[in-house]
């Protein structure tokens, strides 16, 4: 397959930092990517060369100085950078999932609630997604007494496997995933290159960013070196 | 790989259409400006946090949108019954009142402002229902005392007076009185302001649950950013009586743009 479900165009960011006389942070420029369903593309460059920024930037997460990201949503090419926020929040809820490098806790909300969330809110009744959500848990091998507690105290590797398990759920046909397999043994690793090997698979486009070789190899099909995208400063 | 579960079809698109519009609104008093020039759109289902300095303008700005203090310039619209947007203070004062009694909801930051405290926390919730019409006493009584269990407040207290509760018990009979009446937007002044820590907590977690499962719009002034993290989809950030910057929550807390922003936001981080 070869529809592309993901177009950034022209896309520039440079942070300013008011708060520290106005210092301004090029990151990268005009920079232009289509990923297409079914297939994974992969962020290279060294630490600081913006891969975690553009990721977020193609989740609307981080604004674009210029450019715009288009994704396909419902059927049709939908402006996320440039949409109104219900909208971006919809095209998040239906079409872009993003798995972050570090769970952001909802307080006192029990782990296999968290995972439920991102269906829920497509409108997958409580029961489906609460046996989904388990099922995914027990895959990366969350053990059950922990479901009910709130992820707060969990370790970092617990916690990411509970991040990894909430970005999946929801079966997005756009799929970001920052360093899925960072702090996670061999035996989570494997089972985490399986899930997403799974989405592409299904036909999701995936952007990724993985510092371990052997992942990489495992999913990517391409690299996309942000560096070379870089801003001279 | 598991078999992969049927996801439902798109819901309609019933939140394509504004509840609300604020176009440019100006309000001073005399020489002190308390908001200036604010435009915004809630839709249905959305929640708003204001957030911003003690003084930059955000309950000047929530009185003028809920229709209680009308701007000097600029317009507020809401699309009552879903029959189009109208001007809230070009309606004659019975409509606007029915729409505060029904379709508008206001969380008052002091329960004073908002609950009758002569009369009992059941009455308080019973007595809006009246103002819809509601008649029977059994079943007002009744829906009273749902709504009461609902804000998880025991219901054999419903006969006491509001002054014999707490600080977060008001709050919660609050609650109850505003959403008995189902309303399709809610204003919320510092809802959690003055209280405890812990009971800020549970409160938060109960009106986070309430907007969602009842998916009401809501709009939640603060100056506590761990509030609007935890309630709100969308953030406006006020300086000096202007809305200075907005965005997705985590846009405005992960990337903000905004001089004051900047501040707010690293202020917090480092807190
Ligand atoms: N929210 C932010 N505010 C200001 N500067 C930022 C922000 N996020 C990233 N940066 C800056 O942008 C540049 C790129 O950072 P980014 O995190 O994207 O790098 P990366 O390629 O993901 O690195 P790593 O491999 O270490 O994760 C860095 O100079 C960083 O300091
Ligand atoms: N009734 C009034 N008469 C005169 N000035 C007023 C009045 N109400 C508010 N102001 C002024 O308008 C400005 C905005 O006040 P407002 O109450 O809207 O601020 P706020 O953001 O809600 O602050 P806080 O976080 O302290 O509640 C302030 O300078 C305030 O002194
Ligand atoms: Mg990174
Ligand atoms: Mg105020």
């Amino acid at each position: 397959m070869t529809t592309p479900l993901l177009h950034a165009e022209g896309l520039s960011k440079t942070f300013v930092l008011h708060t520290q006389g106005g210092v301004r942070i090029p990151v990268f420029d005009a920079l232009d990517l289509i990923v297409t369903a079914g297939e994974c593309v992969c962020l290279d460059g060294p630490s600081g060369a913006g891969k975690s920024t553009l990721m977020r930037c193609l989740y609307a997460n981080y604004r674009p100085a210029s450019g715009r990201v288009r994704v396909m949503h419902r059927g049709d090419w939908a402006d996320l950078t440039g949409a109104e926020p219900w909208r971006q929040l919809e095209i998040r809820r239906e079409t872009v999932g993003y798995v972050s490098q570090f769970l952001r806790v909802i307080p006192r909300v029990p782990a296999i609630e968290v995972v439920m969330e991102p269906a829920r809110a497509r409108g997958v009744p409580a029961a489906v997604a609460r046996d989904r959500a388990a099922d995914l848990l027990a895959r990366l091998r969350i053990p059950e007494r922990l479901w009910s507690l709130a992820p707060a105290t969990f370790s970092g590797g617990e916690q990411q496997r509970v991040n990894i398990a909430r970005g999946l759920i929801a079966e997005h046909p756009i799929l970001l995933v920052d360093e899925p397999t960072a702090s996670l043994d061999a035996a989570n690793r494997a089972t985490v290159v399986a899930l997403i090997r799974a989405r592409k698979a299904a036909g999701a486009a995936v952007v990724g960013i993985f510092h371990d070789a052997e992942v990489r190899g495992l999913l990517a099909d391409r690299g996309f070196d942000v560096a070379l995208r870089r801003v001279a400063a | 790989m598991t078999a992969a579960f049927s996801l439902p079809d798109a819901p309609a698109n019933d939140r394509a259409r504004p509840l609300l519009v604020a176009e440019r609104v100006t309000k001073s008093y005399g020489e002190v400006v308390g908001c200036r020039d604010v435009s915004l759109a809630i839709h249905p289902g959305e929640v708003l946090g204001i957030v911003g300095e003690s003084g930059s303008g955000k309950t000047t700005l929530l009185k003028v949108l809920s229709a209680r203090m009308a701007p000097n310039a600029g317009t507020v619209s809401f699309d009552a019954g879903g029959r189009g947007l109208a001007d809230v203070y070009a309606m004659a004062e019975p409509a606007r009142r029915a729409l505060m009694r029904t379709e508008w909801g206001i969380v008052h930051q002091d329960p004073r402002d908002g609950l009758r405290m002569h009369v009992s926390a059941g009455g308080n919730v019973a007595e809006r229902l009246m103002g819809t019409g509601a008649r029977s006493y059994a079943d007002m009584r009744a829906e009273a005392a749902a709504w009461l269990g609902r804000v998880e407040l025991d219901v054999g207290r419903m006969d006491d007076l509001p002054r014999r509760f707490s600080g977060g018990m008001r709050q919660r009979v609050q609650l109850a009185r505003n959403l008995v009446t189902r309303p399709r937007l809610l204003f919320m002044d510092e809802p959690t302001g003055g209280l405890d820590v812990s009971v800020q907590a549970r409160l938060l977690d109960l009106i986070r649950e309430l907007v969602r499962d009842l998916g009401i719009a809501a709009i939640v002034v603060t100056h506590d950013i761990a509030v609007v993290r935890l309630l709100a989809d969308r953030l406006l950030v006020m300086h000096r009586g202007e809305a200075v910057e907005h965005g997705l929550t985590d846009q405005v807390l992960d990337d903000p743009q905004h001089p004051y922003t900047q501040l707010l936001v690293s202020s917090v981080m480092t807190a």
